[in-house]
């Protein structure tokens, strides 16, 4: 559930990095015996074979996923008798603070994303392989999972959890009683958007205060164009920016435009939903996250989701679902107790143990179970398993300053004026990925 | 005196036996005895070694960095870059420009809407008027409250569906209604008027302190002369003080270039929020680290500001030197 916040408040540097960087100083000054004395206790790494236990790092702060971690780490100990400590980080302050943690004394293995933001750390070496783990739990996953928890040296480094799907939210009592009918091809939801405009009603609830939920269309428009490998390969910066189906993407998304919520850049995902709720929008493309917002349960029951529909290539075969899950960093990767966590992480028993608490996400491991699934959860789920290429959305599957630096600024005035310098795009990709 | 008095007496500090005393009395006078300089040199050096690896090093770190790309992981990992960062900021990078015509205007708007308010408020309740601390305290309130706490009043008062400004203007809940945070062609008017609300606070406090030092007898000799208000205020008053007019202009000017929290609070300074300061953090922490580009943004931002710092610093000790 990480997307939402992905491209999220950039915080003061904290008092806590101040005071650690004050304490840095101190124990310079204090001498080498104190640094010793410091680094001699920590760590339960060097233990080797049979270690007692495991630290967590988690950036699942907020209360739900915090209590469904929490599930899981007593189910293993209650299985294994190994003790989890888990240390809860904000998780702004987790995924800002990411470069230092990791090289700083990081847990043995902690909560992170599929992606590129995923490959870039592994190829830093700042994780550990767990080929081994994944022998195990291999077969409880689809191939696409597993293309997804690969690091660019051909190793596994990643066990998934849970993902979401990316789609259309819409009411169904709205759509029923208007007579609208899913569309399964780009003009048909012109049409529809077309008849909704007529009707008085918003046809596409449309948020980017916050400038990360604009590049949910963008990623689909252009994975619906130009094919999901082109999509993994531009946003790793293997394809140009400065090309004929760049542009093509952003001219596809103009015709769009006039659809979407004028009020985009004024209202938040949250404030977006809500008007989905009160029917004001005819229907919102977002993850499904954005179901936590409809507290009602006559709402929830009567929300509708659909995929984006097909424009030129591949159908619907690519899905974009952000995968959550688990690392093991590179200190961690000497604690045997961590990668038995990472296995039980696979295993449809953890996954359940979960989902018990936080239902509003999909479980990955194959077996999982879907008995208590409400039927729009079943159409996300299917989603998602019918798919052939699951991508992970652009700011986890592109260089975080391209999305954040970059991206944020140039789409909220593309829906500002419907124009885009792709020229301008490139270049500043390329100073941004040299940079790395 | 006994030899126990003499023991605690710092052996270079020990009048020598048997001599005069009046020739000791001048040495020890012009002398600085070695625990003098040792307390000296730890009150001075202490500071001094603070401010050089708690400012000064950074400093130099930023302007060295910003001629570097460095992805902030493997010190091996920094390669120079001359001064690609630069080129990038100032012609590359979109928000760059806007975000120094919104800092000017700012300064702009701080010094000619702002700071005129704050020291309108303080000449008002410098007059004795009934409650004036109470008034002191509603006015100075804003600065001491914290970031979250602003974005939320601010919120209250502009959103535009619900908001106290749409509401009195009769368009909330209508098409109408101005999207006061979300348009960028408002919203950097709406950012200001919130800026105001606190720098006016805190130039009215320097004010205040400001006209409690100004000697009535001014104003008595004025009014004999028979100058009116205004004169008695423009000629004699605010001239008076010179010292506190001079912090205020700097201040206003430091203030604009480090316009940051209201922005922050609204949309992290993007949409037509571009600021330098809000540049430098989006680029410099978090995730999105670019350290080569957030240091070069630092870096202009740092010579910018060196320019109120230098002429401050040169009027203040500058007067000193002739005196």
């Amino acid at each position: 559930m990480a997307a939402q916040f992905d491209a999220s408040a950039v915080p003061y540097p904290s008092r806590r990095t101040i005071l650690k960087t004050v304490g840095v100083g101190a124990a310079g000054l204090a001498g080498i015996p104190f640094l010793a004395a410091c680094t001699g206790g920590s760590g339960p790494s060097a233990t080797g074979s049979d270690s007692p236990g495991l630290t967590f790092g988690s950036g699942s702060s907020d209360d739900v996923p915090k209590r469904a971690y929490q599930a899981v780490t007593d189910a293993f100990t209650a299985k294994t008798g190994k003790k989890v400590t888990t240390n809860v980080v904000p998780h702004n302050d987790f995924q800002n603070k990411i470069n230092s943690y990791l090289q700083g004394s990081p847990d043995d293995t902690f909560t992170w994303f599929a992606g590129y933001r995923m490959q870039y750390y592994a190829e830093k070496g700042l994780l550990a392989p767990i080929d081994d783990v994944w022998e195990s739990i291999g077969g409880n996953y689809s191939e696409a999972l597993k293309k997804a928890s690969t690091g660019p040296d051909g190793k596994l480094y990643f066990v998934p959890n849970y993902n979401y799907p990316w789609g259309f939210f819409y009411r169904k009592s709205l759509w029923a009683e208007r007579g609208y009918e899913v569309p399964e091809t780009f003009d048909a939801l012109k049409a529809l958007a077309t008849r909704m405009k007529a009707d008085g009603i918003i046809p596409i609830g449309f948020a980017d205060k916050d400038g990360w939920p604009a590049m949910g269309t963008f990623d689909y428009i252009n994975m619906r164009l130009n094919g999901y490998q082109f999509h993994v390969d531009l946003c790793a910066h293997k394809e140009s920016w400065d090309q004929q189906k760049v542009s093509a993407v952003f001219d596809t998304w103009a015709e769009l435009l006039p659809f979407q919520d004028p009020a985009a850049l004024g209202q938040t995902w949250q404030d977006a939903a809500k008007a989905l709720e009160a029917k004001k929008t005819g229907m919102y493309l977002l993850g499904s996250f954005v179901t936590q917002q409809f507290t009602d349960p006559a709402v929830l029951a009567d929300i509708g989701f659909f995929a984006f529909p097909e424009i030129a290539m591949e159908g619907r075969d690519a899905v974009e679902a952000p995968i959550d899950g688990l690392l093991l960093s590179k200190k961690g990767g000497e604690n045997t107790a961590a990668r038995d966590f990472m296995s039980f992480l696979g295993t449809a028993e953890a996954q359940d143990a979960y989902a018990a608490v936080d239902a509003s996400n999909i479980a990955t491991a194959k077996g999982t179970d879907t008995s208590k699934f409400s039927p729009l959860n079943k159409t996300c789920a299917d989603t998602i398993a019918d798919a052939k290429y699951i991508s992970q959305f652009f700011d986890r599957d592109a260089l975080p300053a391209m999305a954040n630096n970059v991206m944020i600024p140039a789409l909220q005035s593309f829906i500002k004026d419907g124009r885009m310098d792709v020229k301008n795009l490139e270049t500043q990709a390329k100073t941004l990925y040299a940079a790395q | 005196m006994s030899s126990t008095a003499r023991e605690l007496v710092p052996p270079e500090a020990r009048e020598p036996e048997g001599a005069p005393v009046r020739r000791t009395k001048g040495g020890r006078v012009r002398r600085l005895s070695g625990r003098d300089k040792l307390v000296l040199s730890l009150m001075v050096g202490i500071p001094t070694l603070i401010e050089l690896t708690l400012v000064w090093l950074p400093t130099l770190m930023s302007v060295g960095l910003s001629f570097t790309r460095w992805n902030g992981l493997d010190l091996g990992g920094i390669r120079p870059a001359g001064l690609d960062n630069y080129q990038y900021v100032t012609q590359d990078y979109p928000p760059f420009w806007p975000a120094v015509q919104h800092n000017l205007l700012w300064l702009l708007f701080l010094a000619l809407v702002a700071t005129p308010l704050g020291l309108l408020l303080a000449v008002l309740l410098d007059q004795n008027i009934r409650g004036s601390k109470i008034y002191q305290s509603i006015f100075f309130a804003p600065v001491m409250l914290s970031l979250a706490l602003i974005g939320i009043i601010w919120q209250l008062f502009y959103q535009r569906d619900n908001g106290l400004l749409n509401f009195l203007l009769g368009t909330a809940g209508t098409p109408q209604a101005v999207d006061w945070f979300g348009d960028s062609s408002v919203n950097i008017w709406a950012a200001m008027i919130a800026a105001t609300w606190r720098h006016a606070g805190y130039v009215m406090l320097l004010y205040l302190a400001g006209l409690k030092g100004v000697d009535p007898s001014l104003k008595e000799a004025a009014a004999i002369d028979g100058a009116n208000g205004f004169q008695t205020f423009f000629r004699v008053v605010f001239p008076a003080m010179r010292p506190i007019n001079i912090v205020i202009v700097v201040i206003t000017i430091i203030e604009s270039l480090r316009a940051f929290d209201v922005v922050y609070v609204i949309n992290r300074g993007t949409n037509g929020l571009e600021m330098l300061s809000a540049l430098v953090i989006q680029n410099l922490v978090g995730e999105g680290q670019v350290i080569g580009v957030g240091s070069a943004l630092a870096v202009v931002l740092l010579v910018i500001s060196l320019v109120p710092i230098v002429f401050y610093l040169s009027r203040t000790f500058g007067k000193e030197g002739k005196a």
